[in-house]
């Protein structure tokens, strides 16, 4: 098992930084997995992150927001770690069906809906300090290095 | 990584190429972009994606953003996109239905 660590300012322009690591620690260490799914994760890693500055923003948090890939024989699992408020993701608003034109009143809120979808695993875990985001891909079975 | 736009005109529409990486890092410069164009009376956008390296959700609210304004103003927006992995987040959150996605600038214009 493998872990890299990287710890950002919650600053937007740092995201670009996070694909970058993201990209590179997981195509060198878990080369089994299709360029399609490790897009697929940094797109929901972007998600994630892109939560987290906005909770350090609302929450007026100092201290980084932390990404720990963890490569693993049977899965590649990106948690990201931030000092924000903290907040349950059952409460954020269900949107409405993709063939009602109300939809088009949304133009938020599609971040958590996309890592549930992208990624294979996801999980919110909420504390005082802030909140957890598991996010974990399936490596292909004969691909563990 | 940084967001450019290129602004041109074809046959009345105005075509916006947006080259680089759509996050909430680079959102903004599109969204500026769009309501001052729209702001200057060029309601009739054609926004082309091929050479959108990333696109996340906060880049899919700008665009649905500029499409309602556009259309507030009496225009319309559509979407050039080819690449896969960047339609399939229109499919996936159900926005190719509101903003069908051409494959050429010119099949956008044609388009009813």
């Amino acid at each position: 098992m493998a872990v890299v660590e990287l710890e950002i300012p919650a600053l937007p322009a740092y995201l670009s930084l996070v694909r970058l690591v993201v990209d590179a620690a997981i195509g060198s260490l878990a080369p089994g997995l299709s360029p399609a799914r490790l897009d697929d994760l940094k797109i929901a890693v972007t998600e994630a992150c892109s939560n987290a500055i906005e909770a350090h923003e609302t929450n007026w948090s100092d201290g980084p927001v932390v990404v720990r890939c963890t490569i693993g024989d049977e899965e590649v699992r990106v948690e990201v770690i931030d000092r924000g408020a903290g907040f349950n993701p059952e409460d954020v608003q269900t949107l409405p069906a993709v063939t009602d034109p109300r939809r088009l009143r949304h133009e938020s809120g599609l971040g958590i809906a996309l890592m549930r979808t992208l990624a294979d695993e996801v999980s919110f875990t909420p504390s005082p300090d802030g909140t957890r985001v598991s996010l974990i891909v399936h490596r292909p079975a004969s691909s563990a290095s | 990584m940084e967001l450019h736009t290129d602004v041109s005109e074809t046959a009345g529409w105005t075509v916006v190429s947006v080259h680089g990486e759509l996050d909430v890092a680079t959102s903004p410069t599109l969204r500026e972009r769009l309501i001052g164009l729209v702001g200057d009376g060029s309601t009739r956008l054609v926004l082309d994606l091929e050479a959108v390296d990333f696109l996340d959700s906060t880049g899919l609210g700008t665009i649905v953003s500029a499409l309602k304004r556009a259309r507030t103003h009496g225009g319309d927006l559509r979407l050039v996109c080819t690449e896969a992995r960047i339609r399939r987040l229109f499919e996936i959150t159900g926005l190719d239905k509101a903003v069908p996605l051409h494959a050429s600038i010119d099949d956008a214009i044609a388009a009813e």
